[in-house]
C-alpha cells in the first residue's frame, strides 16, 4: 500500500489517540522508553514541560511533542558539549526553585505557575543563590533559542518531528530541486 | 619528501586567492595554492539552516569546525573570551575551496569613484583611519570588467543612475524580481528612487559552462545546488588546475612566513592534511586568508628581522579592521508578500550611497535575500513575545507577509579596532589565535540612523501596515564576512602595510591579494572588489615575472 506520508509509530500512536480523544498521556504513557544521552529521565520529563511552555501545543503540535528535549539532548553530546555544565545546574535549579516557590516539581504545577515562573526567569527575577549573576536569564535564553532551533530547523537533527514547523508555515518541504522558473 | 619549491605560494582559496592562482599559473608561474578547509558541495550540507553559513548554530556548514579553531573576543572593559566559529563574534568567513564565494550572496558591485576618495570626499573625520585608496576607479575599472566576464555577472548598471562609468555591460542579463522586490521598485519609483535589478555573479543565463539560476531562494549560506552562482570555486580555480602550473592543497593550515638568514621571506611552514608540519619554499607569497587570518599570518611571523611580525613596522597590521553595519527595517504586510523565488535579494537602490545631508558615506539598500523559520523566530516588533503561545501564532500568520529592507553601511575605520595575536590562547596546531579588539566609531551610528530611517520610508510606501528598523551596529569587534582593512594600501609606509599592488612594504616578495587591502570598505558587498584587486595584483606579479623581474 502506499502511503502519502510514512507513518511513524509515534505519528500513529498520536492520531490512535486522538481518535480515542485521549490525547496526552496516552501518547506520552505509550511511548518507547526514551533512553537520553545525555539527560536523566527525570530531566528529560522537565525538558518536556518547558519545551511546551517555550512553543506551546495548539492546533499544531508543542514543542514538548515536536522532540524539543530529543533535539538537545542529541546536541549536548555533540555542537553542545560546552552546555551540558548549565543544563544540568539549570534543571536541578528550576526544580529546586519549583519546590521552594510551590513545593511540588515544575512539571506538575499548572500552566499558569509553569508560565509565570519562566517569565520571572526571562527578566532575570528569580532569587535563589542558583541564579546569581544573571545566570536565571542566561539559561532561560538557552532553553529558548534551542527549543526554537529545534522546532523550526532541520529535522536532521532530531527536533522539528514530521517536519511539522514546515507544514505550520506553509513551507514545501523538502524543496523542490531541479525545477527552472527562470521565464520572464 | 620534501616539497619542490615554487615560483609563488598563495595562502587562501577564496575570492582573493582563487583569481590570483589562475593569473599567476595561466601566465606560466608554478603555483602551490593553500586552503585550509575542504571542497565543499551542496549536497553535504542542502538547505539545513542550523548548519550553514547564515546560521552556523550548530557549526559552519563550509567551516573552520569548532573543535580546531579558536578566536579571543576583547570586550570594552577590558575583559576578553574565548569563542568558536559557530559563534557571532568570531567573524567568521568559510574556510573551503572558494571561502565565502561558495556560500555568499554573489552581489557584484563596483565601488563607486567616491569609495576610493573618502578623504577628498569628507574631510578628516576625528578618531578615524578615513583615507584615500592609493588607486583610483579608473585604476581598478578595467579589472571589475575581467572579474565580471570571467568569473559572470549578470546585471545592468545602465539602470543604475549611481553606477560609476563602465566601458563594457555586465556579460548576463539582470534578474527579474520576485513578488516582494515588485511591490518594492514600484514604491521606490513612487519617493522618486531609482531601483534596478542587483548585479549578481549568478547566472541569469546558462555561462561559463554553467547551467542558469533555477530560482530557488535558500542561496545565501547556501552553496549553490545547481552551480549557477559563480564562485572561485567554479570558475578560475578550475582554470587555474587545467593549467598544469597550480596545485591545490586543501586541508593545510599555513602557521609561519620564514625568513633566512639575510631576513629575505623564502617559503612558509604549514601543517598538511595529517597535521604534520611542512615547509614549502617559492619565490613569491601571496596572503589572500582574508582581513583577520592574514593578519594573523603576518603577525605570527616573527623573527630577529621582523621582531613585531611581518610587514608591521609601524604598527599597521592588523589595524583599522572594518566590516559593515546594517541598518534596516522591517514591515508586515496585509497579504503574503514573500514567496520562495529567489534570489531573494533583487530590487536596490544607490541613493543614498554618497552626499547624504550631515553623513560620512552611507551604503546601498535593498529588500533581504532570504527568510529561515529559525532565523525568523528571533525578528519581532520591539515588545512582542519572544516564546509562548502568542510568539508561535505571530511566527505562522507573519512569516510570508513580512519584508526586509537593509544594506551595508559604509563603515568610517578607525585605528583602535584591530586584530593582534593572542598571547596564550593556542588552536589545535599550536598556532596563536587571533584578537579581535576595539569598537566601531561614533560616527557610523548618525549614518545608520538615516538609512534605517529611509528603508522604514520605502517599506510604508509599499504598504507595510506595521514597520520598526535597527541600526545594525555591532556590539563589539564589526568585521564578519565583509571583513577588510587590516593590511591597507597606501604609498605611504609609514601608515599603510602594502604599496598600490599588494606588496608589503618592507619585502620584495610578499604580497596581500584580499580584503585586507581596502582602505575604505565601499557601501557594498565587497566581493567583486577583491576579485578585481586579485586580477590587478595577479596580472602585476605575471607580467612583472615575464618581464625578468624576481621581486628580489
Amino acid at each position: 500500500m502506499d502511503l502519502p506520508d510514512k507513518l511513524s509509530r509515534r505519528r500513529f500512536m498520536r492520531l490512535a489517540a486522538l481518535s480515542a480523544g485521549g490525547i496526552y498521556l496516552f501518547s506520552r504513557c505509550a511511548g518507547p522508553t526514551a533512553e537520553w544521552r545525555f539527560f536523566t529521565s527525570s530531566e528529560a520529563r522537565l525538558m518536556d514541560a518547558l519545551a511546551d511552555q517555550i512553543i506551546p501545543p495548539d492546533e499544531w503540535p508543542g514543542g514538548g511533542e515536536s522532540g524539543v528535549t530529543n533535539f538537545i539532548d542529541k546536541q549536548l553530546t555533540g555542537p553542545f558539549l560546552r552546555f551540558q555544565s548549565e543544563y544540568r545546574k539549570g534543571l536541578k535549579g528550576i526544580q529546586d526553585s519549583s519546590e521552594t516557590l510551590y513545593h511540588q516539581r515544575f512539571e506538575n504545577l499548572n500552566w499558569k505557575e509553569q508560565t509565570s515562573f519562566l517569565e520571572l526567569m526571562e527578566a532575570g527575577k528569580m532569587n535563589e543563590p542558583v541564579w546569581a549573576d544573571g545566570f536565571d536569564l542566561k539559561f532561560f535564553g538557552l532553553i529558548r533559542d534551542h527549543s526554537m532551533q529545534s522546532y523550526y530547523g532541520s529535522s536532521r537533527h532530531g527536533g522539528n518531528r514530521d517536519n511539522i514547523s514546515y507544514k505550520m508555515l506553509k513551507l514545501d518541504y523538502p524543496f523542490i530541486v531541479g525545477q527552472n522558473r527562470y521565464k520572464s | 619528501m620534501a616539497n619542490q619549491k615554487v615560483n609563488v605560494v598563495i595562502v587562501g582559496a577564496g575570492a582573493g586567492g582563487g583569481v590570483v592562482a589562475k593569473e599567476l599559473s595561466t601566465a606560466g608561474m608554478s603555483v602551490v595554492l593553500f586552503e585550509r578547509g575542504s571542497w565543499i558541495s551542496y549536497d553535504d550540507h542542502t538547505d539545513d539552516e542550523l548548519l550553514s553559513e547564515r546560521n552556523p548554530v550548530l557549526g559552519n556548514s563550509c567551516g573552520p569546525d569548532d573543535q580546531r579553531n579558536r578566536r579571543v573576543n576583547v570586550h570594552f572593559d577590558g575583559s576578553s573570551h574565548i569563542v568558536l566559529p559557530s559563534e557571532g563574534d568570531y567573524n567568521n568567513i568559510s574556510a573551503c575551496v572558494g571561502s565565502g564565494t561558495v556560500t555568499y550572496g554573489a552581489l557584484a558591485w563596483r565601488y563607486m569613484r567616491e569609495d576610493f576618495k573618502m578623504r577628498s570626499t569628507y574631510g578628516d573625520v576625528p578618531g578615524s583611519t578615513l583615507e584615500d585608496w592609493p588607486i583610483s576607479y579608473e585604476d581598478l575599472e578595467p579589472f571589475y570588467e575581467k572579474a565580471e566576464w570571467e568569473i559572470g555577472v549578470s546585471g545592468n548598471d545602465s539602470q543604475n543612475l549611481f553606477a560609476p562609468p563602465r566601458k563594457k555591460l555586465q556579460p548576463m542579463p539582470p534578474f527579474t524580481h520576485n513578488k516582494e522586490a515588485t511591490i518594492l521598485k514600484e514604491a521606490a519609483l513612487r519617493l522618486g528612487y531609482h531601483p534596478f535589478s542587483l548585479p549578481m555573479l549568478r547566472n541569469s543565463i546558462p555561462y561559463g559552462g554553467r547551467p542558469a539560476c533555477y530560482r530557488m531562494r535558500t542561496c545565501i549560506g547556501y552553496a549553490c545546488p545547481v552551480g549557477a552562482k559563480a564562485g572561485t570555486h567554479n570558475t578560475v580555480i578550475p582554470v587555474a588546475l587545467k593549467s598544469g602550473n597550480c596545485e591545490l592543497r586543501t586541508n593545510c593550515v599555513v602557521s609561519e612566513i620564514i625568513v633566512d638568514d639575510r631576513g629575505k621571506i623564502i617559503g612558509l611552514t604549514y601543517f598538511d592534511q595529517d597535521n604534520n608540519r611542512k615547509t614549502q619554499l617559492a619565490d613569491i607569497i601571496v596572503l589572500s586568508a582574508s582581513a583577520i587570518e592574514t593578519a594573523r599570518l603576518l603577525l605570527n611571523s616573527k623573527s630577529g628581522f621582523f621582531p613585531n611580525g611581518i610587514g608591521n613596522e609601524n604598527d599597521w597590521v592588523g589595524r583599522n579592521l572594518q566590516g559593515h553595519a546594517y541598518p534596516h527595517a522591517f514591515g508586515l504586510f496585509e497579504d503574503e508578500i514573500y514567496d520562495d523565488f529567489g534570489p531573494g535579494s533583487s530590487v536596490g537602490i544607490c541613493d543614498f550611497n554618497h552626499h547624504n545631508p550631515g553623513i560620512v558615506g552611507g551604503g546601498y539598500l535593498a529588500n533581504s535575500f532570504i527568510r529561515m523559520p529559525y532565523s525568523f523566530s528571533g525578528v519581532r516588533p520591539p515588545g512582542e513575545k519572544l516564546w509562548g503561545k502568542e510568539h508561535k501564532v505571530f511566527q505562522r500568520e507573519n512569516f510570508k507577509r513580512m519584508a526586509e529592507v537593509h544594506g551595508p553601511f559604509q563603515e568610517i575605520p578607525n585605528f583602535h579596532q584591530r586584530v593582534d595575536v593572542d598571547p596564550k590562547v593556542k588552536d589545535f596546531w599550536g598556532i596563536p589565535v587571533a584578537r579581535l579588539s576595539g569598537k566601531t566609531h561614533d560616527e557610523n551610528i548618525p549614518g545608520c540612523t538615516f538609512m534605517a530611517d529611509k528603508a522604514e520610508l520605502w517599506l510604508k510606501e509599499a504598504g507595510a501596515v506595521k514597520t520598526w528598523k535597527g541600526l545594525g551596529i555591532a556590539d563589539g569587534v564589526s568585521a564578519g564576512q565583509h571583513q577588510a582593512g587590516t593590511c591597507r594600501m597606501g604609498n605611504d609606509p609609514r601608515s599603510s602595510v602594502t604599496d598600490k599592488f599588494g606588496r608589503v612594504h618592507s619585502t620584495p616578495n610578499l604580497f596581500v591579494a584580499d580584503g585586507s587591502l581596502h582602505v575604505t570598505n565601499g557601501g557594498f558587498n565587497p566581493a567583486l572588489t577583491i576579485m578585481a584587486l586579485g586580477f590587478r595584483i595577479g596580472g602585476y606579479i605575471a607580467s612583472e615575472w615575464n618581464k625578468g623581474n624576481r621581486f628580489k
